[in-house]
């Protein structure tokens, strides 16, 4: 026992390649520390600190990408940093930064913890920061867990608020009770594999042809189509998308979910590859049904954090699809790539959209879209700037919407089977059916008069205002020359790190 | 391909783009100021088609000319590849004139709600789309221009617009956007299963034989409803009166000028030489379409009371012809067609042009609430006259040259649907079709009859002003003024001289027509 012990050798440390999770560790260590010494009334550096971390944390990211060559694999394969891996990272930790940004004046004006809060944030974007590299049912697990707890404590911040408490107590049950099923359809693949590595147990599952297989599958499909909110996982959504404070939801919305795909990826593509007969039905069902379900309840709401959380289970339903023909033909590649593509226009376009919430709604103390009347005539900027986003989520070019969707809709067409061709006339039909809501918007903010005759201008927070610009160029710039994100997710690295 | 100047292209279309960007730090209070940049911004663009139209050598009209590839999208093998031939530059130019023409009239005419700095950036928004959507060769790019005009337009009819404007521009919207999602899809499979090297218009067409027989036809079934919404064709075509007669004035001629075109310029130049084995089945389809709209076009004419929607009704007749002409496979059809489509955009432009004016002067367009515009207006009326002439088809005018052929076209149209026993079908069509331009006689001239002639009606003899604001004491009913003489006569002179010597622009465009569909 003690010999064994003492064999014990530690394995060899990339310390670069784990470079953004220690920085973000110390990071949250020290708004920690901060947030006891420093008076009440400067409690606001911690927000800052909070930015200045996540913006720190992406320095070895960026370092790490611009390096390139080899894929960095730790702890046996593991835990692994390929582009995949990095290009989520820095979607994470951007995304992140753009809440901090959000966040600073509506904490600061609602008198809430500021240093908890942020602790909070940093500690789940550590988690999604894992869970990109997680190769391992442990790690998967672990950073799941570690990211969404958190999340369900922000969700419940406005703690005077019932519908912010509501919006926690959903979100936390449906959670534990996802992570459960989950967790339970791990253990069967783990029974069945005799290992948590996520390459070993694709080897032993082969095509899935045993019922534990195929339940274990399933189940840990189920589990992550919780936390992705996909139909018909998503009642717990649209309730804490309203209740949650607005960037607390922008944060969910984007980042939480994107992380949630991030471990489902993982999960397809390396736990599972081969079981394509069993997947690959299971998803297309979950895709259609997502986008088509989201859409025909956004079509009917009132508010717009509402509409947007529909809006966005249905874009959810957008990124299932090219994995209902994972597997099939040469599709593998061109659907992983549109995952990844997918998420990362996705970020930037809604972000952006909740930023202009937050900045109009600060003015209108309102969330029903009927409020948003006339916005282009005493704020046209933001009127432009939400525009942008609509246009974009609603898959009009130039704007980064349109490549994203463009990149599903080649992905199963080129899968070449009628499953794939069907669902590409559903979510063609879909995307119609989605530009309605989104320019109910619009019409209100360029055709409608502003309902108290409201002229003058709205003013804007600074860091909302950088928040807006950023997503902004970031959706533009993607709609435009998409192949600066496009290279991420390329399947050649992926599968290299995939395959190992 | 001729690689000469390959910055010209780039230049005469982004141009307007830098316009928007000086634009938008003009504050919104100084109309002139942004007026004035945004007319030298399409002056200054239309200089740079002009000095294309120099530099374009016509003895080799058929190629494309300051062809330009870059790499673009490369994970997907998309790619800036822009060039010009003979087919493109007549609509290339139309475009630059019509943006320019329409901006000049804006100068006095900045319809309700005001605020010219947005109206005029929306219209450099549209000219960058329109002027892409023509030089474009390949089709992902040529994908993302025909979207750029989408939200510029809406927001035109829909602000801008009149009383039910915002039923019109969701009805505009989202009929485009149908049209264009499953066009989008029928790219990406007819990329897919043609196995292309790229999405160049050149690797695809080279490619297009790859793909099998039924996968053909459901793709060419995709990008037909794509291109005929925007047409629009017989049964797609119900978005259009209602957009038409809501859009302001500068809206319809747009549309009608241009944003139409770039339905039919998308049949000539992607799904029929792509696709030729899938166009020679659904042309007989095209064809019954392109005849029924015709006549129910006309029908729908002598049908209305409102001028401007009997003017957009025209359109849908108009159209027809053209693609009658499309439906050929003829190069004389074709040739028609692309003449077609630059004189509608011509004579419709101009009668959407007076509409507008009658509009502003008479505050109704009912037509039997007007009359004697001869007599109190003789030179709007006159004007309004020789449109509807020229509209009508009138040989010596540009009108006839669109028409004419493609109703001679069609008695004679491509061998193999002749061999596919389809030639006793097109026979039909011939008439049908000729029997429309009778009609287009008809509710043109009673249109004409029932505005112009007679005696003023006396509800406006008087006139010395209605209490809506607009008369401030002296008659709103004048004749054309300067700024409505300058942005019209240069469409004026267009529609004589492309109807004197058709020549001049069959030259340019039958060897582009013949090289693509004389094989």
């Amino acid at each position: 026992m003690l010999a064994s012990l003492l064999a014990f050798a530690r394995p060899d440390v990339d310390y670069h390649a784990l470079a953004p999770e220690i920085v973000l560790a110390a990071g949250l260590c020290l708004v920690l520390l901060l947030d006891l010494f420093v008076p009440d009334h400067r409690r606001w550096i911690t927000g800052t600190v909070a930015g200045f971390v996540l913006l720190g944390a992406f320095i070895p990211v960026a370092t790490l990408a611009v390096i390139g060559g080899d894929v960095r694999s730790l702890f046996d394969g593991r835990y692994v940093i390929d582009e995949f891996a990095l290009a989520l990272k820095g979607l994470f930790l951007l995304a992140g930064y753009v809440v901090v940004l959000l966040s600073s004046n509506e904490m600061e004006e609602g008198g809430y913890h500021q240093g908890e809060y942020y602790v909070l944030l940093l500690t789940s974007v550590l988690g999604m920061v894992m869970m990109a590299s997680s190769r391992d049912l442990i790690s998967v697990f672990v950073a799941l867990e570690f990211l969404s707890i958190p999340a369900y404590m922000m969700a419940a911040w406005r703690k005077r608020d019932t519908k912010s408490n509501e919006a926690g107590v959903k979100y936390y049950l449906l959670g534990v009770f996802a992570s459960a099923v989950l967790l339970y359809g791990m253990s069967l693949l783990f029974g069945l594999a005799k290992s948590t590595k996520l390459s070993e147990i694709g080897a032993a599952i082969g095509d899935g042809s045993k019922a534990a297989a195929v339940l274990g599958i399933v189940f840990v499909i189920v589990g992550f189509a919780f936390k992705v909110s996909a139909v018909p996982f998503h009642t717990w959504a649209p309730d804490t998308y309203q209740g949650a404070p607005t960037p607390v939801t922008a944060f969910l919305s984007v980042a939480s979910k994107a992380a949630g795909f991030t471990g489902l990826v993982a999960m397809v593509y390396l736990a599972f590859p081969m079981a394509k007969d069993v997947y690959q039905p299971f998803m297309w069902v979950l895709a259609a049904l997502t986008m088509t379900v989201g859409n025909l309840l956004a079509l009917k709401q009132t508010n717009i954090v509402r509409m947007l959380a529909y809006s966005s289970v249905s874009q959810g339903g957008f990124i299932l699809m090219p994995l209902a023909v994972a597997g099939t033909g040469d599709a593998a590649g061109p659907a992983l790539k549109a995952v990844v593509v997918y998420l990362l226009i996705y970020a930037a376009t809604n972000l952006g959209a909740f930023a202009v919430i937050i900045a109009v709604s600060r003015t209108t103390r309102s969330g029903e879209i009927s409020s948003w009347g006339g916005l282009f005539n005493y704020a046209p900027g933001l009127a432009v700037m939400m525009t942008i986003f609509l246009a974009s989520l609603a898959g009009i070019p130039p704007l980064g919407g349109w490549y994203a969707k463009f990149g599903a809709f080649r992905a199963v067409v080129d899968a070449g089977s009628g499953w794939g061709y069907t669902i590409a006339v559903i979510g063609a039909i879909n995307a119609v059916v989605a530009t309605a809501y989104y320019i109910t918007v619009m019409r209100e903010m360029w055709m409608k008069p502003a309902p108290d005759g409201r002229v003058s201008a709205v003013k804007v927070p600074s860091p909302v205002v950088v928040a807006i610009a950023l997503c902004g160029i970031g959706t533009l710039l993607m709609g435009v020359l998409p192949g600066s994100v496009a290279r991420f997710g390329d399947l050649a690295d992926l599968t290299h790190a995939f395959g190992g | 391909m001729i690689q000469e100047q390959q910055w010209l292209l780039s230049l005469g279309t982004f141009l307007p783009l830098a316009g928007v960007l000086v634009m938008l730090f003009i504050p919104r209070k100084n109309e002139v100021l942004a007026k004035e940049v945004g007319i030298v911004t399409a002056a200054a663009t239309l200089l740079v088609g002009i000095y294309t139209l120099t530099q374009f050598d016509y003895g080799q009209a058929e190629k494309l000319q300051f062809f330009t590839t870059n790499e673009w999208i490369k994970p997907i093998n998309a790619t800036f590849t822009i060039g010009l031939d003979g087919i493109s530059l007549p609509l290339y130019i139309l475009s630059m004139v019509i943006t320019l023409l329409v901006m000049v009239y804006s100068w006095d005419h900045i319809p309700e709600p005001g605020n010219a700095k947005a109206f005029f950036i929306l219209m450099l928004v549209l000219q960058t789309g329109m002027a892409g959507t023509f030089i474009a060769q390949d089709l992902i790019l040529f994908f993302v221009f025909f979207e750029v005009v989408l939200l510029p337009m809406y927001f035109m009819i829909g602000v801008w617009g009149g009383e039910n404007r915002q039923y019109a521009s969701l009805k505009f919207f989202l009929y485009t956007m149908f049209g264009s999602a499953l066009m989008l899809v029928a790219f990406i499979a007819l990329y897919i299963t043609s196995k292309s090297a790229s999405f160049a218009f050149a690797d695809l067409t080279a490619a297009g034989a790859n793909v099998g027989r039924t996968a053909a036809m459901w793709i060419f079934a995709g990008m037909f409803i794509g291109f005929a919404v925007k047409v629009p064709m017989f049964p797609f075509h119900t978005w259009l009166p209602d957009a038409h007669t809501q859009a302001p004035t500068q809206g319809s001629v747009i549309l009608a000028a241009i944003l139409l075109k770039l339905g039919t310029y998308g049949f000539v130049r992607i799904a029929l030489p792509m696709l030729p084995q899938a166009a020679k089945s659904w042309a007989p389809v095209i064809g019954v379409l392109a005849v029924i709209g015709i006549i129910y076009g006309a029908l729908g004419c002598l049908a209305q009371t409102d001028m401007k929607r009997l003017i957009a009704f025209s359109s849908v007749a108009h159209m027809g012809f053209v693609m009658l002409g499309i439906s050929t496979l003829t190069p004389l059809g074709i040739n028609a067609a692309m003449f077609g489509m630059v004189a509608h955009g011509l004579i419709t432009g101009m009668l959407f042009f007076i509409a507008g004016s009658v509009k502003e002067r008479y505050h109704t367009l009912e037509i039997k609430r007007l009359s004697g515009m001869l007599i109190q207006m003789p030179r709007l009326g006159w004007i309004l006259g020789f449109c509807a002439m020229a509209s009508l088809g009138l040989p010596g005018l540009a009108g006839f040259w669109g028409e004419f052929p493609a109703i001679i076209s069609s008695w004679n149209p491509a061998e193999v649907l002749v061999a596919n026993g389809h030639e006793g079908l097109y026979r039909g069509l011939t008439i049908v079709a000729a029997l429309g331009t009778v009609l287009a006689a008809a509710y043109l001239l009673w249109l004409y009859q029932r505005t112009s002639f007679g005696t003023p009606n006396p509800e406006f003899a008087g006139d010395h002003g209605h209490g809506d604001g607009h008369g401030d004491g002296h008659s709103d009913i004048h004749d054309v003024g300067i700024y409505e003489w300058i942005a019209w006569t240069p469409l004026l002179i267009a529609i004589v001289v492309f109807g004197v010597y058709p020549q001049l622009m069959f030259k340019v465009m039958d060897p582009a027509v013949t090289h693509l569909f004389g094989k």
